[in-house]
Formats: structure tokens, sequence, C-alpha cells
């Protein structure tokens, strides 16, 4: 610090020394879940039925597995952001602590999971009439 | 750091001293929305996914939880179904506020109360057509043997 220019001396930092990229962050992916949320509700109300071989063949083809996992990431790092929030205004003692690091695993291991089926259903080969 | 707080000295006022308004409410539902959507939200949409990759006779497990014969929501469906996408529109709309807000715009009493109102006012009717469009498309689809008047038997 007290070298560089008056702008990259506050750039990224303020009280919590992170600057506002918890707040941009948080403003962009409530942009793309806007879109992605909306694109899954109406995606899922024109299904004719929300049987297994329909969802199956949908969520199967690249124009849903995409969106399906750009909306994993999207919302998957909001929620994050915002019960971090929740957290840091209710719990002040060692129990934020450990939220927080609970809050960060579950959202990675959730994550994980989310987009690792989306995966493996858009890459198994279903056999109409064969056992599942 | 709780235990740091000087007894002695007041608090600073908080939700019970002050006169509710609708920008209150919006905000508490912001936040209560986000957390219920965040938790059971994402534990129904990990199941549902997790259940389609686990092959159909998972699925078929996952569904018949929250549906009835007919492919039409039970009573946990509709819970599930109408809570989440109320919960959904109501943080979108709120969130829809908070931009405009951001924006340094609608901070005038009258105007900020307007919106608040209205965020609610919106999510409960996108709510309603989203659920009276489900209703009416799986009427109109419904086959005409299945209704209970044609199962009479003697």
């Amino acid at each position: 610090m007290g070298n560089g220019t008056h702008i990259g001396r506050v750039r990224g930092l303020g009280a919590a020394h992170e600057g506002t990229h918890h707040w941009v962050t948080q403003r962009l992916t409530a942009g793309s879940n806007l879109l992605l949320m909306l694109w899954l509700i109406v995606s899922l109300v024109r299904l004719p039925e929300l049987s297994y071989g329909v969802v199956q063949a949908w969520l199967s083809s690249p124009w849903a597995a995409v969106p399906m996992i750009l909306l994993v990431i999207s919302v998957f790092n909001h929620f994050r952001l915002g019960l971090q929030v929740v957290i840091e205004d209710y719990q002040h003692d060692e129990t934020r602590i450990v939220l927080m690091t609970l809050l960060n695993y579950f959202t990675v291991a959730a994550g994980t999971f989310a987009i690792f089926s989306i995966l493996k259903i858009a890459f198994t080969v279903v056999t109409p009439g064969a056992p599942a | 750091m709780a235990k740091a707080r000087n007894v002695n000295r007041p608090l600073s006022p908080h939700l019970q001293v002050w006169k509710w308004g609708p920008h209150m409410l919006v905000s508490i539902l912001h936040r209560a929305t986000g957390t219920g959507m965040a938790t059971v939200g994402v534990f129904v949409f990990l199941w549902w996914l997790g259940a389609i990759a686990a092959g159909e006779t998972h699925y078929a497990k996952f569904m018949d939880l929250l549906t009835v014969e007919s492919g039409a929501p039970n009573i946990a469906g509709y819970i599930l179904g109408i809570g989440l996408t109320l919960s959904f529109f109501q943080h979108m709309m709120s969130g829809i506020r908070h931009f405009w807000m951001d924006a340094g715009a609608a901070f005038e009493l009258k105007a900020n109360k307007r919106f608040a109102v209205l965020t609610m006012v919106v999510a409960v009717l996108l709510t309603a057509a989203l659920w009276g469009y489900i209703s009416y498309e799986r009427l109109k689809a419904a086959p005409a043997v299945s209704a209970p008047i044609a199962v009479e038997t003697k």
C-alpha cells in the first residue's frame, strides 16, 4: 500500500478488504438466474408430461443439458453468496466459522453432484423398454 | 464477539419498534424465500436430477412421492410446487426491485412503498397464472375415460 495510483489503492478493498466483489457477483448471478430459471420453468411446463422418457429425452439434448449446467453454476453461486450474508447477520461467535465452512463444502458438493447427474443423463443412451 | 456488548448501553432500535411497512415485509420475504429455495428447493432439485440420472425405477419412486396416479400433484406435490414457485416469483420480483434501487431509483417514500406492494401482487399473479395454466393443460389433455363418472360399475 502507499504506492500506485489513487484508484489502485482503493480498488478491490474496503472495510472487508475485498471491495465490491461479493456485491457485484450477487448481481451478476441474479441476472443469469433470472434468464435461466425462467427458461427452466417454461421448459418444464411445456413438456407434454413429466414421465421418465420425456424428461430424460429432454435433458439429454445439449439445448437442455448446457443451460441446466449453467443454471446450476449460476444459482449455486448466488445462493452461496446469499446464505453467507444470512450467516454473517445472525451468527456472531464460533458457529459463524463452522456454518461458513459447511456452506462452502455443501455448495461445492451439491453443485458437483448436480452437474455430474446432468452429464450422466446427457451421456446415457436409453433404449426404450429396456430395464433402467 | 457476541459477548463483547456492554449490557449497560442501549441497543439500537430493532424490528419491533418500527411501524411495519410493505418495504420491511418485502425485505424479509426476499431473505426468507431465498433461504427456503437454497435449502428446500435445492434439496428437491438434487433429488430430482439424481433420480433421473439413477434411471427409470428411481425416477418413478421420486414422482410417486409427489404425484397421484394420473400424474397430477398430490398434497405434498402441491405444497412444494406452489410453495417453491411462489417463493421463486417473490424472490424474482423483489430482486428486480433491488436492481431498480441499485440504480438509485424508487427511494421516494410513495414510489418505494408502491413497488414493494407490487412485487407481492405480481408474484401471486404469476404463481396463479402458472398453476392455472398447468391445470388447464392437464384438464385439456385428460382422456374422457378417466372421468370419475365413467368408472362406475354395477
